[in-house]
């Protein structure tokens, strides 16, 4: 048995949204999932709306106030991620790029995503692919191959629909699953890393001012 | 009675050297956003040679200029500008904040700053820094990747140029020298102080620390929590050198104030300026900022309040250098600012830092201490080897 903090991200921006509402379906559907398989489970949601001032004070100003600076820990530290924005102009909306774009660069490596995204017709339903996927890529995560796409009349307009809805969020939580409990590659405790940037100890051996002047007054 | 102040005065003289304050200019040329008048260049490199004689009138210690090479900024040339300022003032000790370690050629920084070293009769240092402006590494034929290596590169060589009187050297990124001698040689055999300036690379702590040069945190911009860390490793690190203990490490602070004896006065005329400012107007509250960074608009009370705080968090330090004149804030302005800093807040600074400050923390350097230093060092040689029996020890 093991412990799993899933920490999910929506970037909607009516209250409540239907990304949240995507979000909730995925975030219930993997805690469940993984506690069938006798782990224990907690679940974590940020609305970026709720940061957003936060947000563009530190693309700004090059840092976080202390509220965000909490919820960027608790986002880089999470065992894995579901990230849901809607679809504005054929994209990601400007918040959810603005939230990685104050990430340090590798923040998210290896980290475990699922993609959602929620747009008004279906016409949409490439942008996870063509759109938001590349962006997780650069950042190096993980994302599930299946994308958990919603547009309104996946909501109940027939059943069919509703039910292919469901069909992706199962899909997309056993692949987020089978990377969680099977992990093909380390994900690094982020938070020590970036406090260990400042150890004094790093500084000892091959990173020692003597290797950096080229070894000529190494210790 | 008489003996009393006599010691007041012997107290006054002591507390005097323990800490430098002054001020430190980016020299933007920005437009005051209350007339919507923009300096010209001329006016704004002659305010800032006023402000340096202000500085020194009402009994600051340093005043500091940065290095640019891009609108809408005027200080290209520190040297020339502080040059000019050790011609018009007396004490005033003239640094940067910073000097481009890494786009300017260290031959060239060796050669102008001994120059300037000798003509204002060694009151000078400099800060060296990396710039953070993208394309003045490719306007001087440099990579900004290269950043830390360069810094790295061009310091060691710098400090053989000023302490050795022929070099012979290679390296990555400047052409070779052969029995090349940097004249004029530093004044008195004594190079001048250096502080190394980061925002965020615990690289360059650790080489501030490496050599036992001072570190300058600029701390204007980021909450005091960022600084700490990078002032924390470098006197660890100082230590590590055996350069001294931890606490023994120099250590130069940024700040950032505005005042007037009314406080809401000084949050109502600054507040324009705050919002419009470059780099953070537009961007978080004036209330957010000053709760975050160490900006303090205020009464001088609530000034010294908050400066006399510093030390708590990075130990007792040698100098703490505001930033006053910017955004565009008008010169009059600015003399006035001045004024106060220099008459109600850092003498009472200068006594509040003063108390429980262990002896053993280190004066703020200046060339008379380093000279004082060297002459110790070299008696102290020349006895020992006299006696025969700790030969070779200060080697």
């Amino acid at each position: 048995m093991k412990n799993y903090r899933i920490v999910a991200l929506t970037a909607g921006l009516n209250s409540p949204s239907s990304s949240r509402l995507l979000s909730d379906r995925i975030a219930e559907a993997t805690k469940k999932s993984l506690e069938e398989l006798g782990n224990n489970v907690s679940v974590e949601t940020f609305e970026l709306r709720d940061y957003a001032h936060d947000i563009v004070n530190n693309l700004l100003t090059g840092f976080a106030p202390p509220k965000l600076e909490t919820m960027i820990n608790s986002v880089v530290s999470a065992d894995g991620l579901i990230a849901v924005t809607p679809i504005f102009s054929t994209g990601y909306s400007g918040i959810f790029k603005s939230f990685f774009d104050i990430l340090e660069p590798d923040a998210l490596q290896n980290m475990p995503v699922i993609l959602g995204a929620n747009a008004g017709t279906q016409r949409h339903s490439l942008a996870i692919d063509y759109n938001i996927r590349p962006l997780f890529n650069y950042l190096k995560a993980l994302s599930a191959p299946t994308g958990v796409f919603a547009a309104s009349s996946d909501w109940g307009a027939d059943n069919d629909s509703a039910l292919q809805l469901q069909q992706r969020i199962d899909r997309a939580v056993i692949e987020l699953t089978q990377m969680l409990i099977n992990p093909s590659a380390p994900k690094p405790d982020k938070i020590a890393e970036i406090q260990d940037e400042f150890d004094p100890n790093n500084f000892n051996g091959s990173r020692s001012f003597g290797h950096m002047l080229g070894g000529l007054a190494g210790e | 009675m008489n003996n009393d102040s006599s010691e007041a005065v012997a107290d006054s003289a002591s507390v005097n050297k323990q800490m430098q304050f002054g001020l430190f200019s980016v020299g933007d040329v920005t437009t005051d956003p209350t007339t919507g008048k923009t300096p010209t260049e001329y006016e704004r490199i002659k305010a800032i040679v006023r402000i340096a004689e202000k500085a020194e009138e009402v009994g600051l210690d340093v005043f500091a200029i940065g290095q640019h090479h891009n609108p809408p900024f005027i200080p290209s040339g520190p040297t020339e500008i502080l040059s000019h300022i050790a011609a018009k003032t007396k004490e005033l000790i003239l640094s940067t904040a910073t000097t481009l370690i890494t786009t300017t050629d260290p031959v060239r920084i060796a050669e102008t700053y001994a120059t300037l070293q000798h003509l204002s009769d060694g009151r000078m240092d400099l800060t060296l820094g990396r710039g953070n402006t993208g394309p003045v590494y490719p306007w001087f034929g440099k990579d900004i990747r290269q950043g830390i290596e360069l810094a790295v590169e061009n310091y060691a060589l710098l400090r053989k140029l000023w302490d050795e009187p022929v070099v012979n050297w290679s390296g990555k990124f400047r052409t070779p020298l052969q029995g090349f001698t940097s004249t004029p040689a530093p004044l008195d055999g004594v190079a001048p102080f250096v502080w190394h300036g980061s925002i965020r690379s615990p690289e360059i702590a650790e080489q501030a620390a490496y050599y036992g040069d001072g570190f300058f945190a600029n701390n204007i911009f980021w909450p005091s929590e960022h600084y700490q860390r990078l002032i924390g490793l470098y006197r660890a690190r100082y230590a590590h050198y055996n350069h001294g203990t931890p606490e023994q490490a120099i250590v130069g602070l940024g700040g950032q104030v505005f005042m007037h004896k009314n406080s809401q006065e000084a949050v109502k005329q600054f507040r324009p300026y705050f919002d419009n400012a470059p780099v953070y107007g537009h961007g978080p509250s004036l209330e957010e900022f000053t709760e975050m960074t160490p900006l303090t608009v205020g009464s001088p009370q609530e000034i010294i309040d908050r400066y006399a705080t510093m030390r708590d968090k990075f130990g007792d330090y040698q100098r703490q250098l505001f930033l006053m004149d910017h955004a565009g804030l008008p010169l009059e302005i600015v003399l006035e600012q001045i004024e106060i800093l220099g008459t109600e807040v850092v003498p009472v600074l200068r006594k509040e830092l003063a108390i429980g400050r262990p002896a053993n923390v280190p004066d703020a350097p200046t060339h008379q201490n380093l000279l004082a230093k060297k002459q110790a060092k070299e008696s102290e040689k020349v006895t020992s080897s006299v006696g025969d029996t700790n030969y070779g020890v200060w080697e």
